[in-house]
């Protein structure tokens, strides 16, 4: 059921697409149709392959590397209150830095390569993983808190098993967040300087006025995109098998 | 075999009473207690009744000391096995976790403790068998009915082994069946062990307690002490709770216009 909801709901907004070109009657050069950009899909299948290869590899370890910073910094917070008031600071004022005005340095210190885009995808995701998982650590029931102090629990277990399964909640909806923007990061960082991935694909196609592969490159980047939250959805409703579904679909 | 447990903490001298002397709780501007001294006997079932607001559950939180109250006096809790930590906690909320089957959740203190084994597993499925729960190992909280979820509370009480348990209106959230089948089964398993139960309904207190203070809101103290013969869990009709349920209700009534 879900599924045919999201196949109806693709085809009606391709179809809106189509009668939006049609009506508007717009040069191809400025917004081309559907069938057009299927063609040039079809036509740039294997580079559009290629780049996505680089690109989704950026995305992937973004979110494998923000992911890790982001919960252990929220784990050290919430063993170590010293730490946390050091660092809640720190993490807010990361947060005032506009990260795509970091770009451009990220990309000289880190070189035209994968390594700079996966910085800019880990710096996007960092915030909303680490806050989302700390404040759901925080707000973990104090009732069974006291219950565990009563039971003269270790630290460590009651962390184990009562702080970190509370947030679990709060830590898939920051994951989501993440997986949804992780993509914005690798693709920015691509179009201020790289020789591979899709953003750079879809600047080199700019430069050459092929707005139907630039939105070959989109297209692709957002299927993809979409397969990866949906994905994340999936395993973070097995992962809280303990409550009903909590994501978008 | 809980039974026996407690039993023999209670022969070794384990159940052990609760003295309160001189004991003055100003929470804001409102006067809780004012140099209350009692004795709660170990051993024994003493129920806490009285209005809402007169400090019942305040009152098992300063034996508990889990959350630091701003009391003078002194509270103690007389054992030969000092430094031990002698107090298990029951509360109207089940507090099960949700992320564990109904046998973690009953064996969560060991778990927290590190202390887990294959003899306390099968402990708890033997005080499982006992309480009717047989069958349920593993199954998760959320699918299981409010009096199932408040055995499982008491069943992760009682693996505790403490000789002391304080119970916040443990059956309150649960309709009237549920309620006295609970209430008999806890009266078995905590024969033997000192139980402080804090309630609102005198039907619970008569039929659950050897003791029963009644507390009165303004001014704050003990407003009459009934001890009852017999062994609980009384029947509805017994006549020891014939002769004293109106006095307790109408004490109450009394309470609520003052």
């Amino acid at each position: 059921m879900k599924a045919v909801r999201l196949i109806i709901l693709g085809c009606g907004l391709v179809l809106l697409w189509q009668l939006l070109v049609l009506i508007t009657a717009v040069p191809h050069y400025i917004l081309p149709g559907p069938i057009l950009v299927f063609h040039a899909i079809i036509n740039n299948w294997s580079a559009l392959l290629e780049h996505l290869q680089t690109t989704l590899t950026e995305i992937i370890l973004g979110i494998l590397l923000g992911t890790f910073l982001g919960v252990t910094t929220a784990l050290t917070m919430t063993l170590s209150p010293l730490l946390k008031r050091w660092m809640l600071p720190v993490l807010v004022i990361s947060q005032a830095i506009p990260v795509f005005a970091l770009a451009p340095i990220l990309v000289l210190w880190f070189g035209y390569g994968m390594a700079s885009k996966v910085a800019m995808a880990v710096l996007i995701i960092y915030f909303p993983v680490t806050t989302s998982f700390y404040y759901g650590m925080q707000r973990t029931d104090p009732q069974l808190l006291e219950l565990a102090e009563i039971m003269n629990g270790r630290p460590i277990s009651i962390m184990r098993y009562i702080i970190v399964p509370s947030a679990m909640p709060a830590f898939a909806s920051g994951l989501r967040v993440a997986t949804a923007v992780a993509p914005i990061g690798a693709v920015v960082g691509e179009w201020v300087g790289s020789s591979a991935g899709l953003g750079f694909y879809m600047l080199h196609a700019n430069a050459r006025m092929q707005i139907d592969v630039m939105f070959a490159a989109l297209t692709v980047l957002s299927v993809v995109s979409l397969f990866l939250y949906f994905l994340i959805d999936f395993a973070m409703d097995k992962l809280i098998f303990w409550e009903s579904n909590q994501g978008i679909t | 075999m809980t039974e026996y447990r407690l039993e023999r903490a209670a022969q070794t001298g384990e159940a052990p009473s609760i003295l309160f002397d001189k004991v003055s709780l100003v929470l804001g501007d409102k006067p809780l207690f004012d140099n209350l001294t009692m004795t709660i006997e170990g051993g024994q079932c003493t129920c806490l009744l009285g209005p809402s607001g007169c400090g019942k559950s305040t009152l098992l939180r300063m034996i508990s000391g889990t959350t630091s109250l701003p009391y003078r006096g002194t509270i103690r809790i007389e054992s030969e096995a000092a430094n031990y930590v002698k107090i298990a906690w029951m509360s109207q909320n089940d507090l099960l976790l949700p992320w564990f089957s109904l046998l973690d959740n009953i064996l969560l203190g060991a778990k927290l403790r590190n202390e887990e084994s294959g003899v306390l597993r099968s402990q708890a499925r033997d005080l499982m068998g006992e309480a009717g729960l047989a069958g349920y190992e593993d199954a998760l909280p959320a699918t299981l009915s409010g009096g199932m979820r408040q055995r499982g509370a008491l069943l992760r009480t009682l693996m505790e082994e403490r000789p002391v348990l304080l119970m916040d209106e443990p059956f309150s959230a649960l309709d009237a069946l549920a309620r006295m089948k609970l209430q008999n089964l806890s009266a078995k398993l905590t024969r033997k062990a000192t139980v402080l139960l804090v309630t609102h309904d005198p039907m619970e207190a008569l039929r659950m307690g050897h003791t029963i203070l009644v507390l009165s809101k303004r001014p704050p103290r003990v407003k009459s002490v009934v001890s009852l013969a017999g062994t609980p869990p009384r029947n509805v009709d017994d006549p020891e709770i014939r002769a004293h349920f109106s006095v307790l209700l109408s004490q109450l009534m009394d309470e609520s216009h003052a």
